[in-house]
C-alpha cells in the first residue's frame, strides 16, 4: 500500500481526536470505578427500608430523596450502577466475541457452513430487534443475566456480519498469502493477521452499541423482565416508581437522569473511538 | 425488475420459515410445559388423567416437528389457537389491536419527517456554525434518553404540571395520541435528523453544485431542485425502514400510555405468560417487518434509475 501523506490539518484532527479520548476514557474509568466500589460509595444500604422517611424529597440527609420504602435513592443509583453498566458492557463483550468468531471463521472458511451461519443470521436479523429480546426474556424467567441473553441473542448476526466482510475482504490479500507460504496455519493466521486488522471497525461498533445496550436492559427492566423489584436497577426502579410520578417525581428523576447521563457519556465515547480509528466514516 | 422481485419474494420463503420456526421453539422448547401453565392460569389444580388427556387433545404428545408442521398450517390460515386467559382465538384479537399500533406508528412517522428533514438541511446547509452544533447537540441528547424516560418526562411536564394533555387510553378523542406520538418521533428524529445531514451534504458536495454554483444558479434552488431530489432517496429508504422497525419497538411506549395496540398486548400476554398471544406477536411482527423492508428495497430499486437500469443482477 502506498504510503499517504498527512496533511496538517489531519494531523491536528487526529490530536484533537486523542485528547477527546483521553478525557472520555478517564470519564468512562470513573463511572466504572464508580459502579465497581458502589457499595463503599454509597452513603446509606440501598436495600435498608425506613418506612418513617419513605419518599422524603431531595435534602442535606437524602441528597436525592427517599423512595416509598424509605430507602436512599443516591445509594440505589449508585449500586443501580454497577448491575446496569456491568451487564451491558459483559453483553457486549459477549456479543462481540461470538459474533466476530463465527464472523472471522465463515468468512475465512467459506463454503456449507458459512451458508448455514448466514442464512441463520438472517433469520435473527428478520426480527425487529426489541420483539424478539422481549419473546426470549418472558419465556426465560427473568433476570438481569436473562435479560442481557435475550439481547444477545438478536445482537450477534450484526457483529458476525462485519467481521465476515472484513475478513472476506483481507484474505486474499498479499500478507495472507505471504504468512501461508511461510507455513503459518490457518489459527496463526487468523490471530496473529486477520484479528489486527479487523479489529478497528468492530471495536468501533461495539463501543458504540453500549449506550444502546445500557437504554435496552434498563428497557426489559422497565418492562419487568429483567431485574426484580427489590434488586437496585436503574430501569426497574423507574418502573416501581411510576405510580408516584405527580406527587414525588425524584423517584424516577434520579434513575432516568443516571440512565442518560451514562448512555451520553458512552455514546460521545463511542464517537471519539470511531474519530480515532476510523475518521473516514465521519 | 420482475425477475428481482420473483428472485425477493424467493428468498423471503426460508426467511419466514426461520422466523416461525424459531418463534416455535422458543414457546414450545420452554422449560414450562404449558399445561401446568393452564393450571397456574386457571389457578385450580387439575388430575393427572385430565392433564394427559389434555395433553392428547392438544397434541402435545407428538414430536416437535410433527407439531410445528400441524402448528404452522394453522398459522397460514389465520388459527394460531386461543389465548389461555382470554379464551379467544389469538389471530383475531391481534388484527383488532392492530390498526390502534399502525395507526401510532403513522402518526410518529410523520412527525419525524416533519422534524428531521428540515432540521437536517438546515444543519447541513450551517454546516460547522452555531444552528448545526445545536441542532446536532439536540439530536445527540435526543439518542441518548430510552424511550421510557421520554415519556414519564412528557407525561410529568404537559399532563401533571400544565395539564394540557391526557395521559391515557386511545379512545377519549385525538388528543391522547399526542404524547406517545411525541415520545416516539423525538428518538427516531434525533437519528435521522443526522442522517438527513450527512445525505445533504454528501450531495452539496458533489461536483454538479459546484458546477450549478459556477453558473450563477441560486443557492437556495440548487437547494430545492437538485440536491433535496437526491437526498429524498435516501431519506424515503430509511423512513420506509423505521416503519418495520417502529412496528416492533412502541412496546414500551403503548404500555405506559396505556395505547391499546399489539404492543401492549403482548407485554400483557408476558405477565400472564399467555404465550400463544406472545407467539402471535412475534410472528406477526416479523413478518410485517420483513414485508415493509423488502418493500422498501424494491421501492429503492424503482426510484433510483442508476440501480434500475443497471442491470438485473445484485
Amino acid at each position: 500500500m502506498e504510503k499517504k501523506k498527512t496533511t496538517r490539518k489531519q494531523k491536528v484532527q487526529k490530536d484533537y481526536a486523542r485528547q477527546k479520548m483521553v478525557f472520555f476514557g478517564t470519564l468512562v474509568l470513573l463511572l466504572l470505578l464508580a459502579a465497581a466500589f458502589a457499595p463503599y460509595l454509597a452513603p446509606y444500604d440501598p436495600y435498608e427500608q425506613d418506612l418513617a422517611n419513605a419518599l422524603k424529597p431531595p435534602g442535606a440527609a437524602h441528597l436525592l430523596g427517599t423512595d416509598r420504602y424509605g430507602r436512599d435513592m443516591l445509594s440505589r443509583v449508585i449500586v443501580g450502577a454497577q448491575t446496569t453498566i456491568f451487564s451491558a458492557l459483559s453483553l457486549v463483550a459477549i456479543v462481540t466475541a461470538i459474533g466476530s468468531a463465527v464472523g472471522v471463521f465463515c468468512g475465512y472458511r467459506g463454503g456449507r457452513l458459512d451458508a448455514v451461519l448466514m442464512r441463520a443470521s438472517d433469520v435473527f436479523l428478520a426480527f425487529p430487534g426489541m420483539v424478539f429480546a422481549i419473546a426470549v426474556a418472558s419465556v426465560m424467567s427473568g433476570g438481569v443475566m436473562n435479560a442481557a441473553l435475550a439481547l444477545a441473542c438478536i445482537s450477534w448476526p450484526k457483529y458476525a456480519r462485519i467481521a465476515r466482510s472484513q475478513t472476506m475482504a483481507i484474505k486474499n490479500a498479499p500478507y495472507i498469502a505471504a504468512a501461508k507460504l511461510s507455513g503459518s496455519g490457518p489459527f496463526k493466521i487468523i490471530f496473529r493477521h486477520v484479528a489486527p486488522n479487523i479489529a478497528g471497525p468492530i471495536a468501533v461498533t461495539a463501543v458504540l452499541d453500549i449506550g444502546t445496550m445500557i437504554m435496552e436492559i434498563a428497557g426489559l427492566s422497565f418492562l419487568g423482565l429483567g431485574a426484580a423489584p427489590p434488586t437496585a436497577e436503574w430501569g426497574s426502579m423507574m418502573s416501581n416508581g411510576r405510580s408516584m410520578l405527580q406527587t414525588s417525581p425524584w423517584v424516577i428523576l434520579a434513575p432516568g437522569c443516571a440512565i442518560f447521563l451514562t448512555v451520553i457519556l458512552f455514546n460521545l465515547a463511542g464517537d471519539t473511538v470511531r474519530d480515532l480509528l476510523d475518521p473516514r466514516s465521519r | 425488475m420482475k425477475k428481482y422481485i420473483a428472485k425477493r419474494f424467493l428468498q423471503l420463503i426460508p426467511i419466514l420459515l426461520g422466523i416461525t420456526f424459531l418463534s416455535f421453539l422458543l414457546t414450545n422448547a420452554g422449560a414450562s410445559d404449558v399445561i401446568s401453565l393452564m393450571e397456574s392460569n386457571t389457578g385450580t389444580v387439575m388430575p393427572k388423567e385430565q392433564k394427559e388427556r389434555l395433553r392428547q387433545e392438544m397434541g402435545l404428545d407428538k414430536p416437535l416437528v410433527e407439531r410445528y408442521v400441524i402448528w404452522l398450517g394453522g398459522v397460514l390460515t389465520g388459527d394460531m389457537g386461543e389465548s389461555f386467559v382470554s379464551k379467544k382465538p389469538v389471530f383475531s384479537t391481534f388484527l383488532s389491536k392492530l390498526p390502534a399500533t399502525v395507526c401510532l406508528a403513522g402518526t410518529s412517522v410523520l412527525l419525524t419527517v416533519a422534524l428531521s428533514v428540515p432540521l437536517g438541511i438546515l444543519a447541513a446547509v450551517r454546516q460547522n456554525r452555531f444552528t448545526d452544533y445545536l441542532i446536532r447537540f439536540l439530536s445527540f441528547i435526543g439518542n441518548s434518553m430510552p424511550n421510557f424516560f421520554v415519556s414519564l418526562l412528557l407525561i410529568y411536564f404537559f399532563s401533571l404540571k400544565l395539564r394540557l394533555l391526557p395521559v391515557m387510553g386511545s379512545a377519549s378523542g385525538g388528543k391522547t395520541v399526542i404524547l406517545p406520538t411525541l415520545t416516539l418521533a423525538l428518538a427516531m428524529a434525533s437519528k435521522y435528523t443526522r442522517q438527513v445531514r450527512a445525505a445533504t451534504l454528501e450531495e452539496l458536495n458533489k461536483d454538479y453544485v459546484q458546477g450549478a454554483r459556477a453558473r450563477g444558479v441560486g443557492e437556495r434552488r440548487i437547494l430545492y431542485f437538485s440536491v433535496l431530489k437526491s437526498a429524498m432517496l435516501t431519506i424515503v429508504t430509511l423512513l420506509a425502514l423505521s416503519i418495520g422497525s417502529l412496528l416492533g419497538g412502541t412496546a414500551i411506549v403503548e404500555s405506559i400510555f396505556m395505547w391499546d395496540g399489539v404492543g401492549k398486548m403482548a407485554v400483557d400476554a408476558i405477565a400472564m405468560r399467555d404465550y400463544p398471544v406472545i407467539q402471535a406477536y412475534v410472528i406477526w411482527m416479523a413478518a410485517i417487518y420483513v414485508c415493509v423492508n423488502l418493500a422498501t428495497d424494491i421501492l429503492y430499486r424503482y426510484l433510483d434509475p442508476r440501480i434500475r437500469l443497471g442491470g438485473e443482477g445484485f
